[in-house]
């Protein structure tokens, strides 16, 4: 009795590399401390706008145990993920432009001496206005930041497609509101860190770095060191979270290079929380005004959005979050007449970033917010003003996004029944409530940041004498799983045991370029390189199994263990099949592509269209069940139930975590999270003050795993990692006001807010019985 | 000013001269190079680099390694016994009470912490225990069933 192929696609799957997290083993960039390193300081601007006059490092540079200074002179070449906006020094040249912003570093013996030497450097300046709000930034007669903005917007999208003025005299209600949505931090547990090792002999420099994009990093470090790329190797060790803020270089990792190079040595730069809170990438604080028309039956008939986002002082992603946050309009439901207005902006604040959802989140959260008071004001189910907008997939949205499989139908469904909102919605009792919203996100970007003309991922498979088949990839593993879903999908294929495989990740030396974990592409378009890896290592097996069973490669039966020819035939091993392929091949490697398809690229309706382009849409839906309690303000959010389209989940217990972490992401974002600045100076870097939900905060997560099996995803499969986190936020303020019938329209909601908006209405109620 | 110390770290007696000033946590990881313990702030806000000293749980970035003499240090480093991992470290594992595992090391040595004094917590006993150590990945639900499937393998014997 031979046992058939392994499975692991569609189970429970502890990380393989979990032992290693659980026992303390496993390496972070932080923890390569050998002996020799130079530690590393940076020195920031107290100064939130200003025209450098001088840096004065002489008093530092007199510190014994200085090994070396570097400053903005040492490099005048800028970086930038966008190759349309490359504007920021990786040490500030000629002005400074947000409070916090590198100005000069030290390498030292050790880090009190580096401190010490940073103490002493000073700069002169000449102060320019300062703006921290997109308003003032705006105004007329700003100084522009960077002298090719004038007016500080880094980027104006309009677009309208359809007639919204037909679309609103369309509809039986129409209503406005505006939103304010707070700057949020990613603020993963691991603190940004660089351990750079240059090579003065070769002239080669190795960068460890706390990274979600290698390959970025390594452009990056050879534009700034104008080095040939080459001469540089980078290794992503492992990663403690990112979140999106890792998801571009950062001044981080490209400072600690160019003190190695001017040292001749190794530098360890580790940012202290406060500096990674100044380095930022997080969501922008964004205003938002939707105006919309909901008919009787439930119909959206036009949408209007206008989006401002106060971007900070670098462009960074910006152009693609403003695009973003427009495009992501659609593909959720059907809609017909949509018009967006855009604007990012320039502000002497720390650069926004890439933050989990990337620009659909707070658009989102005005979006079903609006929805909800709209439909309540019909007198309508929001279930059924759901119901009422779905889309026909597959198609493709007004501004050509192809949508494939669309699960929304089931997530709805499945939250509606296991909330048991029709028996509870209602009759929950004082100061309770049930609120539900949706939401959806990209699996990766269709149309890769740098366009090489390369696949978008590349997977290597290296077969050899001892029947290890090794997984050679670039994929960052971050903490969402991407190692073992993709050794997973190997061994799938293979009918292999995991343990049969290994994964080797991160290291530019060894593995194939990839672009790296961010807008939750790893799984698909990773997924799909490894398949095809997979698969044509599976042909290889087979064929050397054929000539061993003296059959023919298609009567070859692969069971993974054993090869043989039908079910009466005692077969091969594995090792024998391997023995016999390599023969005359010697060690095996292939590879295994995926280019996404044209149909998914976007359109070119309007300028910045194909952002939002993917191969395949998540979907996901959530009800929320609070209690407000009247006295403090205080929000407690009592169960969450959320339904996540995920395609197929490949790793259930993988798909749940992460599905778990957005919702409670969103969760702190829509109750807590909010960065706080007096004059530019950054008053929350810290996690105190910027309030994380603790374990005590945080409520029961159910999760409904939906299946629409995406025809293009690996074994059907999307994105599982973003999607649900938007759905949150407007979950939670619709289920407040359900509990109290209060709608807020700021975020994030916290006891101050709620409690004064109760307040107020309490005051206001005693005037009107007063009057009356 | 330097004094010598001596004190039991993961189960060996050590003696060694320290620096007053000196934190735990730098003391272990920059001196021993001990690096499951994490630095995950800027002082006494999220947990990652708790420890136990005598069996109950400190944060290590607040504890001056001067005022360990004569006590009993526990890191992560210590719970894997011939290369088995603890019951608590299968918790976290087995149940994915860990992603991106930075916060992990903390979560495990509050939990191995808080077992020790209670073998069988409550929800809310865990919640109380755990309260002060920071998790960005998970949203908890799974660190709770972590913990309570660690106090199950304990319970049984499976693990220690």
């Amino acid at each position: 009795m031979m046992d058939g192929p392994a499975h692991s696609i569609g189970t429970y799957v502890p990380m393989i590399d979990g032992p290693e997290k659980v026992s303390g083993r496993a390496k972070y960039t932080a923890d390569f401390i050998e002996p020799g390193t130079l530690a590393g300081r940076i020195y920031r601007s107290p100064y939130a706008h200003a025209e450098i006059l001088a840096v004065d490092v002489s008093e530092a540079a007199k510190l014994p145990g200085v090994v070396a200074i570097v400053t903005g002179a040492d490099c005048d070449k800028a970086f930038g993920v966008l190759p349309v906006a490359r504007t920021e020094h990786p040490l500030a040249r000629d002005r400074v432009r947000y409070r916090g912003e590198p100005v000069a570093a030290v390498a030292a013996i050790d880090d009190a001496t580096a401190a010490e030497a940073v103490r002493r450097i000073s700069m002169t300046v000449r102060e320019l206005p300062a703006y921290f709000t997109a308003e003032e930034a705006m105004a007329p007669g700003a100084v522009a930041l960077h002298d090719h903005r004038p007016g500080n917007i880094e980027r104006d999208v309009l677009f309208e497609l359809g007639s919204v003025e037909d679309g609103f005299a369309e509809a039986d209600l129409v209503r406005e509101r505006s939103y304010l949505c707070a700057e949020v931090c990613q603020n993963q547990m691991e603190m940004h860190a660089a351990v750079a090792d240059y090579d003065r002999e070769r002239d080669r420099m190795t960068v460890h770095a706390s990274t979600q994009v290698p390959y970025y990093v390594h452009l990056m470090l050879a534009r700034i060191l104008d080095m040939d790329m080459a001469m540089i190797r980078v290794v992503k060790p492992h990663v403690g979270g990112g979140f999106g803020c890792r998801t571009e270089t950062l001044n981080v990792e490209l400072i600690a290079a160019l003190l190695a190079r001017k040292a001749g040595g190794r530098v360890r730069l580790v940012v202290n929380r406060e500096e990674t809170f100044i380095t930022h990438r997080g969501r922008p604080e964004t205003a938002i005004r939707v105006k919309m028309g909901l008919a009787k039956d439930g119909r959206i008939t036009a949408v209007e959005c206008e989006c401002v986002q106060r971007g900070g002082a670098h462009s960074g992603y910006g152009i693609v979050t403003i695009l973003y946050s427009g495009s992501m309009l659609y593909a959720l439901y059907d809609l017909h007449r949509v018009k967006y207005v855009g604007k990012r902006v320039l502000t002497n604040t720390p650069p926004c970033g890439a933050f989990r959802g990337h620009g659909t989140v707070d658009v989102r959260f005005a979006f079903e917010a609006l929805l909800d008071e709209m439909a309540q004001a019909l007198a309508l189910d929001p279930f059924a003003v759901r119901r009422a907008n779905y889309l026909a997939a597959p198609g493709f949205t007004d501004n050509d996004l192809m949508v494939n499989s669309y699960g929304l139908p089931d997530c709805v469904d499945w939250v509606e029944r296991e909330s048991g909102w029709k028996a509870r919605k209602g009759r929950l009792g004082p100061g309770k409530g049930l609120g539900m919203a949706c939401s959806h996100y990209i699996s990766g970007a269709s149309k890769p940041v740098n366009w090489t003309g390369e696949p978008h991922a590349t997977v290597k498979l290296k077969l050899d004498f001892d029947g290890s088949v090794v997984l050679l990839t670039g994929a960052a593993e971050i903490g969402q799983g991407s190692s073992t879903v993709l050794v997973q999908t190997v061994a799938e294929v293979l009918g292999l045991d995991l343990g049969r495989l290994r994964i080797v990740t991160g290291d530019s030396e060894v593995v194939p370029k990839d672009n790296g974990s961010y807008s939750s592409r790893v799984t698909f378009m990773v997924g799909n390189a490894a398949i095809d890896a997979a698969q044509t290592l599976k042909r290889v097996l087979v064929t050397a199994a054929a000539r061993k069973l003296d059959c023919r490669p298609e009567d070859v039966e692969c069971l993974g263990e054993l090869y043989r020819a039908g079910a009466q035939d005692k077969g091969v091993s594995f090792n024998e099949v391997v023995t016999e392929a390599l023969k005359d091949a010697g060690t095996i490697t292939v590879t295994g592509n995926y280019s996404t398809i044209p149909e998914s690229h976007g359109g070119k309706k309007y300028r910045g269209a194909a952002i939002g382009g993917t191969m395949g849409y998540s979907y996901s839906a959530q009800v929320v069940e609070v209690s407000v309690d009247d006295e403090t303000g205080v929000v407690t959010v009592d169960q969450v139930w959320v339904a996540h389209d995920c395609g197929k989940a490949l790793n259930r217990l993988a798909v749940e975590g992460q599905v778990q972490g957005s919702v409670w992401m969103g969760m702190g974002q829509a109750m807590s999270e909010e960065t706080g600045y007096h004059d530019g100076l950054l008053l929350t870097g810290n996690m105190l003050d910027y309030r994380v939900p603790t374990i005590a905060d945080s409520p029961p997560i159910a999760v409904g795993i939906i299946e629409s099996n995406d025809p293009h995803g690996p074994f059907g499969a999307k994105e599982a990692g973003e999607g649900s986190l938007a759905a949150f936020l407007p979950a939670l303020a619709n289920a407040i006001a359900d509990a109290v019938d209060l709608r807020f329209d700021t975020l994030p909601v916290t006891p101050d807010r709620v409690f004064a908006a109760l307040e107020k209405r309490q005051r206001e109620r005693r005037a009107g019985a007063k009057a009356a | 000013m330097a004094r010598l110390l001596t004190f039991v770290l993961n189960g060996r007696t050590r003696t060694d001269a320290v620096p007053d000033n000196l934190l735990l946590l730098d003391y272990l990881r920059e001196v021993l190079r001990l690096t499951g313990t994490k630095t995950g702030c800027d002082g006494g806000e999220c947990g990652a680099c708790t420890v136990l000293v005598d069996d109950r749980p400190r944060l290590s970035c607040l504890t001056l390694t001067a005022s360990c003499e004569g006590k009993h240090i526990d890191t992560v480093e210590s719970l894997a016994e011939n290369g088995r991992l603890a019951a608590v470290q299968r918790g976290f594992h087995e149940k994915l009470g860990s992603q991106c595992g930075y916060c992990t090391p903390g979560f495990v040595m509050a939990t191995e912490g808080l077992l020790r004094a209670n073998p069988a917590p409550d929800e809310a006993q865990i919640k109380a225990a755990l309260g002060s150590n920071i998790c960005r990945c998970t949203g908890y639900v799974k660190i709770i069933e972590a913990v309570q499937h660690a106090a199950r393998l304990r319970a049984s014997g499976e693990a220690r």
